[in-house]
């Protein structure tokens, strides 16, 4: 099963290095990871979307947290949580086409970021589902290239779900 | 007061109460060099990066102190890499400082360069680059802390030339500010009561213990809980030591090369007590017929070890010697051990017909038995001595017949399963522990491969004694080319090898070959007595074969036993 997990870490040199090397000399998969600085500067905040058995998932969560610059890590799929991507995607504009797509991006409120005579670069901001459901209708009008950043996601302030938070 | 990064390296080292560090210089790490020119720290100059990893690694086990080890950049780091690995499979709690190239060059593909934080990621706990003088102090307070608690491990600080040549202030920092590392020693008090609770409930209870044991230094909480129980016990290879090898409680090391007894006990429990063990699959084979039956307590300081393998009823995350001493505590004075004891009485009477039926045991034909040479190295230490070993079939005979009575007794590379490891080993033992009798179990393979190391004993007069057991081959390979692979014997019969005994004079140490039974403890007792680092050829049994052996992945039940 596909998990979200949303790790704090000291904000260092090679402490993604770390986090990636964890993944990859233990065979886990990475399905994508994002990273930035927190508020405050000392730490930095990955999402990191990634998927196996509740038994992998759990050595996951466990050899992240053994990492010596963790401060924190939450599987956020088991919380309450909202999850957000973006992505820019260059399509074919051409003729009447572009009506559509304009017309697309209209309805899913996406931006129009650039435009050539034949094509249009698209910013969409959305979960998972929203984009899929974007790119589907996008892909026969002539999907040219896509960029993602990978998940971004937040625990939300009140939870419905019983949260179990690991340590 | 400012010093130079040299200086507060040294002075750091003398604050950790670092005695000894093993190591080799090079360009990158002279003024390093030359501030232990003036003294502070004792230096023991080895002959090869290798051999500075395993001696700080055998004065870490042969001690439970952190290890220390000092080399240049580049190829001096790279060459470190194996020892590093073979402690860090093993929790084993060392300090290698490496030096780097500046600052400046960091990242040019310098002379002597080598990204070694990078190569040695994944086979340190933790490591560290010094980017500027400022940090040196609170780095090396933080590596030795990391070292040596929680699970230790081995720890890498890569320190810049020019960061050995700026000045700082110094001053040693009184406390550590980690916030991301908090190891857990105590065990949930719930956890614990519900263990109690599972194993006062069987009938069939083995006593499962590994390194944790040695490393958290709980032998004796492990033998008052073995001895409350009056439960059968058996170790790992990493374990041996952590309980007395004669214990009648004791059945011996299981896995692979494990008794009969052993194996067959875990194979049938009902209820197994792992504590300070891995589940390593040279222990279990095919882990779905492990201790099938079984209602498993594991007690680990790692989280990670939990669960990896075998799911467990009760996990306790918690120091092996913090978790027994409550565990203990609890157990005196419960009412239910009676009729526990009552119970275990059909268990432990299958138990001594399986070790009467398949004890160790092996074939004399006249000539001499690698066996038999353990077995006479035992009585005439009668177990007073830290033995090292290499790897392979010596490493298993030493394991089945020495009867090591006390932890930190036995050194040996369980995890990475490193060939050369146990003569420097070895050296790192008995500077930690001069009065100790430390002797290397080896093969004429693995003794090959850091033998460079006799200079670095004759020099320092490190009186250890290797006694190779020749076999003529890389015997443990060809065991397994004779069992698994119809006896083609693919590279492993070493037809040249050195005359060892020249070969040790020719370093200043003192050498002997032995064919014959009657000269094996007379041998011993010379070399026991010697004034120099001695080196004994034993010219044994070429095809001897180690006895049981589990096929590797499959089930234990279905060892070979002869
Ligand atoms: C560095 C290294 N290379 C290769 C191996 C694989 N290996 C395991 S045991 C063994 C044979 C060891 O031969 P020897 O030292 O003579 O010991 P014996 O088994 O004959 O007692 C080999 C090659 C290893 N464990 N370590
Ligand atoms: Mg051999």
């Amino acid at each position: 099963m596909r998990h979200t997990i949303s790790l704090t870490v000291e904000n260092k040199f090679g402490v993604l290095a770390r986090v990636a090397g964890l993944f990859s000399g233990r065979g886990y998969n990475i399905e994508s990871l994002s990273v930035a600085e927190t508020l405050d500067p000392l730490l930095s905040k990955m999402t990191i979307v990634t998927s196996g058995e509740d038994k992998i998932i759990e050595q996951i969560i466990k050899q992240l947290n053994k990492l010596i610059n963790t401060i924190k890590v939450t599987d956020l799929t088991v919380t309450d949580h909202v999850e957000r991507e973006m992505v820019l995607v260059k399509v074919s504009a051409s003729g009447e086409s572009r009506t559509e797509v304009l017309r697309l991006v209209d309805i899913f409120r996406g931006k129009i970021v650039d435009v050539s005579p034949d094509t249009f670069v698209i910013e969409l901001t959305g979960d998972e589902g929203k984009i899929q459901a974007v790119l589907s209708l996008l892909t026969p009008l002539g999907v040219k290239d896509i960029v993602r950043t990978g998940k971004v996601a937040m625990q939300r302030t009140i939870q419905q779900k019983k949260s179990q938070k690991t340590e | 007061m400012k010093m130079s990064g040299a200086k507060i390296f040294v002075e750091s080292l003398r604050k950790e109460g670092v005695d000894t560090i093993f190591g080799y210089p090079g360009g990158v790490v002279l003024y390093i060099y030359d501030e232990l020119y003036r003294g502070g720290v004792r230096h023991i100059l080895v002959r090869h990066e290798q051999g500075a990893a395993h001696m700080a690694d055998g004065y870490a086990r042969a001690t439970g102190k952190v290890g220390v080890a000092l080399v240049t950049s580049g190829p001096g780091a790279t060459n470190t890499v194996t020892g590093i690995a073979t402690a860090y499979m093993d929790s084993i709690p060392i300090v290698v400082f490496t030096g780097q190239v500046s600052t400046n060059l960091v990242g040019n593909d310098a002379f002597q360069e080598a990204d070694i934080v990078g190569i040695t990621r994944s086979c340190t706990k933790h490591n560290f680059l010094i980017k500027n003088v400022r940090d040196m102090a609170r780095t090396i307070k933080e590596a030795f802390y990391i070292a040596r608690t929680g699970r230790p491990g081995p720890v890498v600080v890569d320190i810049p030339k020019d960061v050995t040549i700026d000045t700082a202030e110094f001053s040693y920092p009184d406390a550590i500010d980690l916030p991301g590392y908090k190891p857990t020693y105590e065990g949930h008090t719930g956890q614990i009561k519900r263990a109690i609770d599972m194993i006062l409930a069987s009938k069939k209870p083995v006593i499962y213990t590994g390194g944790g044991i040695i490393s958290s230094g709980a032998a004796k909480d492990l033998l008052t809980f073995t001895e409350l129980l009056n439960a059968p016990i058996t170790n790992t290879l990493m374990g041996l030591g952590g309980v007395p090898g004669d214990h009648p409680l004791f059945m011996g090391m299981l896995g692979m090369h494990g008794t009969y007894a052993a194996n067959m006990a875990v194979t049938h429990t009902d209820m197994l007590i792992a504590i300070g063990a891995r589940f390593d699959d040279r222990v279990t084979g095919d882990i779905n017929e492990f201790a099938p039956d079984a209602n498993i307590v594991h007690i680990d300081i790692d989280p990670t070890s939990i669960s990896k393998n075998v799911e467990v009823d009760i996990p306790i995350v918690g120091s092996a010697k913090q978790v027994l001493a409550e565990m203990n505590r609890l157990l005196k004075g419960d009412k239910r051990l009676k009729a526990f004891h009552r119970q275990l009485s059909d268990w432990k009477a299958l138990i001594r017909k399986w070790q009467e039926a398949y004890p160790l045991t092996y074939k004399k034909t006249g000539k001499l038995k690698p066996q038999f040479v353990i077995e006479k190295l035992y009585e005439i230490t009668r177990g007073d001595a830290i033995i090292t070993t290499e790897v392979g079939q010596n490493q298993m005979w030493t394991a089945q017949f020495y009867k090591f009575r006390k932890p930190r007794t036995f050194v040996t590379s369980g995890g990475l399963g490193t060939m050369g490891y146990g003569f420097p080993a070895a050296i790192g033992a008995k500077i930690a522990v001069p009065d100790a009798t430390v002797i290397d179990v080896a093969g004429d393979g693995s003794i090959q491969m850091n033998i460079q190391e006799l200079a670095t004993a004759v020099q320092y007069k490190v009186n250890v004694i290797v006694a190779i057991l020749n076999n003529n081959y890389l015997g443990m390979v060809r065991q397994w080319q004779s069992l698994f692979y119809g006896k083609r014997y693919s590279h492993t019969h070493m037809s040249y090898k050195p005359d060892f005994v020249k070969l040790a004079e020719a370093y200043g140490a003192k050498g002997y070959t032995v064919d014959r039974e009657k000269d094996v403890i007379p041998t011993f007792r010379e070399a026991l007595r010697s004034k120099l680092p001695v080196l004994i050829d034993f010219h044994v049994e070429e095809e001897e074969d180690v006895y049981p052996i589990v096929p590797a992945g499959a089930s234990l039940k279905k060892m070979l036993l002869a």
